[in-house]
């Protein structure tokens, strides 16, 4: 479990605080998304949940980062390396630089955690499955498209075997097949017992793996709720966050006014349409 | 006014991979177009060899009548002009005006016309307020607009946008989506990269499918989006909206758009939605 207590967050520098007296627990094995329009605090928020901020990242927090009860401020950051993972939005901040081809970038992480060589190998392997990226293997990270490159990022960080994770926009450079294997890495990641925070634009995402999600607006917290609910309330139009798919659609068939009959209709189809989804992510991958 | 054609070309890496295969494509001045296609599929290789970052392998690609080996990637600045995915490759001045006013600089723009070609850029994006700010005390979704400012200050008759909207909230996909408007209307070809289904349906005219390095479906939202074309788009990892997925399934045709499936469910009424039987195959698992 990952809480964070009354934080209360200022960048070096910043004239007023990003993050507001924000207060968040992330169970074992589950998935909570993180919405809000832009510079509402989700990044700040992620950086402040990973320990790197105020670790590396500078500036000044009042309330308590706690893990398992434990409050970590104390510890050092490669302490906790095997206890929060982090997925910055652009994997060029992410990669190592280091690595000539994937499978060494995706191996680094369990490599310097000081694993018997053969856990390492099971762990590469196991995580370049998990994206479907084995094919990529021996390529240059350098030389893979942004996108490519995310997938990349995210196996690294799941050869780590985090406890809890923390992605930061995961699937922003990610064709759609894409986010979809990263949302059902996570589902299986999450069903082992971590528990993860993601924060991201694309709200269809958020609904097809979250459990719960907040959604913050000018540093504070504002909304804390089941995914279903909080994806569909009127007030995110308002807080300038695009809602799922399937709610803009529905909102706009009322808006409308088409006729009952026709909007049930339509409902019925969307519902058909997300089980058909469901169904696709459980089997579905590329090659 | 610049046309642009893409006569058999291939581009290949170093390392041997080849990112493009014979591409051949022609696009009219003030054309609307959109790219998508998988993670890798060549889309950025593609639009690189548009200003001369990156150059045929074999085949030819011609900008405004001339072959573009034989233009200086100068020469080329003046006819296109490329926003890259990740804003901070892209940035490097200390106040949002120098970076606005870099590019027409170089373009021999001084004192009161250099100034109004940044301003209005600025505007433009939202960021009129924010001129003396340094680019990175700005979140990353204004970072990118800023990105997308400075080469819209370019005037250049082609502008390339590679996922302009990913990490925008609402407000910021308004803007991307009326900066497209705007330059289509003054009569410039803009060409876009994106993942985001939705907005492609929507903002663009022409979308081009891309696989492996080769195109393989060309043509207008209701014919690339409707369901004829969903084997080719499976076979990319590209999946149509919501809309379109419903239309086909409630049997209305292609309705690429959510105005184009509302106006269809409008006009059919209630008795005319049955479910089509047997139900269309779904693009969403890719084999």
């Amino acid at each position: 479990m990952l809480t964070l207590e009354t934080v209360t967050y200022r960048y070096a520098g910043a004239p007023r605080p990003s993050l507001f007296d924000v207060s968040v627990a992330l169970r074992d094995g589950e998935v909570v998304g993180l919405a809000g329009p832009s510079e509402a605090g989700k990044t700040t928020l992620c950086l402040v949940a990973s320990g790197l901020a105020p670790r590396t990242v500078g500036g000044t927090m009042s309330g308590r980062l706690l893990l398992d009860g434990e409050d970590v401020s104390a510890r050092p950051m490669h302490e906790l390396v095997g206890r929060i993972g982090i997925a910055f939005a652009s994997p060029a901040t992410q990669l190592t630089g280091v690595a000539g081809t994937v499978y060494e970038e995706v191996a680094f992480g369990p490599m310097n955690l000081g694993l018997p060589r053969s856990e390492v190998l099971e762990r590469t392997g196991e995580a370049l499955a998990a994206l479907r990226i084995g094919h990529l293997a021996a390529r240059d990270p350098v030389r893979l498209s942004g996108g490519q490159q995310q997938l990349v990022a995210i196996a690294g960080l799941l050869a780590l075997r985090p406890a809890h994770l923390v992605l930061d926009e995961p699937t922003a450079q990610l064709d759609p097949a894409g986010s979809r294997m990263v949302a059902g890495a996570l589902t299986d990641l999450a069903a082992s017992g971590a528990g993860i925070l993601v924060a991201e634009q694309k709200t269809d995402l958020l609904a097809a793996v979250c459990h719960r999600v907040l959604v913050v607006h000018e540093g504070r917290l504002v909304i804390d709720g089941p995914a279903v609910e909080v994806l569909h309330d009127p007030r995110m139009h308002e807080l300038g966050v695009a809602p799922p798919s399937a709610a803009r659609l529905a909102r706009a068939a009322a808006d409308r006014r088409l006729p009952r009959a026709v909007r049930e209709r339509l409902a019925a189809a969307i519902a058909a349409d997300a089980g058909r989804a469901g169904e696709a992510a459980g089997t579905g991958g590329r090659a | 006014m610049t046309s642009l054609a893409f006569e058999a070309v291939t581009f290949e890496y170093p390392s041997g991979i080849r990112a493009l295969d014979g591409v051949d494509l022609a696009i009219e001045p003030g054309e609307r177009v959109a790219i998508i296609g998988q993670n890798g599929s060549g889309k950025t290789t593609l639009v690189r060899h548009l200003n001369g970052l990156l150059r045929p392998s074999a085949g030819r690609v011609d900008i405004g009548g001339e072959d573009a080996a034989g233009l200086t990637v100068a020469a080329l600045s003046r006819r296109v002009g490329l926003v890259f995915q990740d804003p901070d490759r892209q940035i490097f001045a200390g106040s949002v005006r120098s970076e606005v006013e870099f590019g027409p600089r170089n373009l021999g723009l001084r004192g009161s016309h250099l100034r109004a070609v940044a301003d209005r850029a600025l505007d433009v994006v939202g960021l009129a307020a924010e001129r003396g700010t340094n680019p990175y005390d700005l979140g990353a979704s204004r970072r990118k607009l800023l990105a997308l400012a400075s080469v819209l200050a370019m005037e250049t008759p082609v502008l390339v946008l590679d996922e302009p909207t990913t990490g925008q909230d609402l407000r910021g996909v308004a803007i991307v989506r009326h900066v497209i408007e705007q330059a289509s209307a003054n009569g410039r070809t803009v060409i876009a990269i994106s993942h985001d289904m939705d907005f492609v349906a929507s903002a663009f005219a022409r979308i081009v499918v891309m696989r492996q390095g080769q195109v393989v479906l060309d043509g207008a939202p209701a014919s690339v989006f409707g369901s004829a074309s969903w084997d080719a788009l499976r076979s990319t990892y590209v999946e149509p909206p919501l809309a379109a997925r419903i239309g086909a399934h409630l049997d209305l045709g292609s309705t690429p758009t959510d105005d184009a499936l509302l106006s269809a469910l409008a006009s059919a009424g209630a008795e005319g939605l049955e479910p089509r039987t047997p139900e269309p195959r779904t693009p969403q698992t890719p084999q």
